[in-house]
């Protein structure tokens, strides 16, 4: 029984690491990045042999899935080939000869010592899911995971949601929007079904997003499966209103960050320490906090798959905008 | 017991695949996969030390940073990716013009 599952652990970690340079190597692009989607749903499966379910749901839903229609969105634009406008002149020998070298000898001798220094997690062990577990009664929550995402460690947290904010607003400086299907009109079948998948994506999220509190499952698994809901939706033909290109779409992208500021501001005016919630508020304000980031995950991400900030809205009118009507 | 570390030495050989990747391929994008696979590699070495222990439950500390390092890394795809499109808009290159004037003469 356990040679099986050892077997098994053998034939995934063999599978993962021949995908990887597989999709590493691969001549076409396209059939690299199919590639990188089956590597992210089989690094899910990894995840859940090593007992981390949360991150094989977080992995399967952003790392596999919005990971993917980024990199299939960004290659629709770029191309697979490989274009310089300088034709590389014909190197030296030596020139040639010095990344090989560094590559071939310094990564290879790397690796080896690191793999000869797993032995030292063999003898250290010691977790902290004892501590976690005997501190679960106050945080508000009945998952070990949720409560160190949102209690004990609520601070990353807050800077993640600071980063993707960031993320955003680096895409949105960068360029603008630009139409990402040029179909004039959505065939009907796309149509049907996103109409039929929409409904069932939000109550899913919404499902993953109360099962955070006693199981696997969280804001960020519900915001990636909103998110996915909105291009779908963009799919389907549907668009946001040019009237809610301005504030709205930004103060829907940005409450994730500002409701954790404002609850910070408002633990310490109570005299706590930031973000360090009273035992008997903890529940809801660790509810309040996933609902509104799942909404503001679900935005940012589409967002962002739409890679530019939102046209004018005098220029609106021949341009298929940036997100969907707010799902949520 | 067995398992974990085994999939340790596994975040390992991907990591290092990654970095090659990343050294070796021109292409924009590739170079943005291979950071994601190296990404990948690191959370299957940070996952697989928190499960080593002997209970049932995995520690749910390394589960949680690798949760925002999965988002975190999200973040980097997206943005490297408008950054790729934006040169390719503008030099109409997939690929960083080093070749002749960076190099050493």
């Amino acid at each position: 029984m356990i040679d099986l599952v050892l077997a098994f652990d053998l034939i995934l970690m063999t599978t993962l690491i021949s995908l990887a340079w597989l999709l590493l190597a691969s001549r076409d692009l396209f059939r690299a990045v199919v590639l990188f989607i089956a590597f992210g749903l089989l690094l899910a499966l990894a995840w859940t042999r090593l007992g981390a379910v949360d991150v094989a749901l977080a992995e399967a839903a952003i790392g596999a899935g919005i990971t993917g229609t980024l990199l299939l969105v960004g290659l629709g634009k770029l191309g697979s080939a490989e274009r310089c406008r300088r034709t590389p002149r014909p190197t030296t020998f030596l020139q040639r000869l010095t990344p090989a070298v560094l590559i071939g000898i310094i990564i290879p001798s790397v690796t080896i010592i690191l793999l000869l220094e797993l032995r030292q997690l063999q003898i250290v062990s010691s977790g902290q899911q004892g501590l976690v577990l005997s501190l679960l009664d106050i945080s508000g929550t009945d998952h070990p995971v949720t409560a160190v995402l949102l209690n004990f460690r609520a601070w990353d947290t807050l800077l993640e949601k600071g980063v993707l904010l960031l993320a955003l607003v680096s895409i949105w400086s960068l360029d603008q929007a630009r139409p990402l299907f040029h179909q004039e009109a959505p065939s009907p079948v796309l149509k049907g079904l996103s109409q039929l998948y929409l409904p069932i994506l939000v109550i899913v999220s919404g499902a993953l997003l109360w099962q955070g509190g006693y199981a696997p499952g969280g804001a960020f698994q519900a915001g990636a499966l909103l998110s996915a809901g909105i291009l779908l939706a963009i799919l389907g033909g549907r668009s946001l209103l040019p009237a809610w290109y301005g504030m709205p779409l930004r103060l829907l992208a940005g409450c994730g960050l500002l409701i954790f500021i404002l609850i910070a501001a408002a633990t310490l005016l109570a005299g706590n320490l930031p973000l360090q919630y009273p035992q008997e508020l903890a529940g809801a304000l660790i509810l309040l906090i996933e609902i509104v980031a799942t909404v503001s995950i679900a935005v940012i991400l589409a967002a962002a798959v739409a890679g530019g900030h939102p046209a004018e809205i005098s220029a609106t009118e021949q341009q298929q905008p940036p997100s969907s009507e707010g799902t949520s | 017991m067995t398992a974990p570390i085994l999939y340790a030495g596994c975040g390992i050989i991907l990591f290092s695949i990654g970095l090659h990747a990343l050294l070796v391929r021109r292409h924009l994008l590739r170079k943005i996969l291979a950071a994601n696979i190296m990404g990948s590699g690191v959370f299957m070495l940070f996952i697989a030390a928190g499960a080593r222990g002997e209970g049932t439950a995995a520690d749910p500390v390394p589960q949680v940073m690798v949760l925002t390092g999965i988002v975190v890394s999200l973040c980097f795809t997206a943005v490297a990716i408008a950054l790729a499109v934006r040169i390719h808009n503008l030099t109409d290159c997939t690929t960083l013009a080093v070749d002749e004037e960076s190099s050493i003469d």
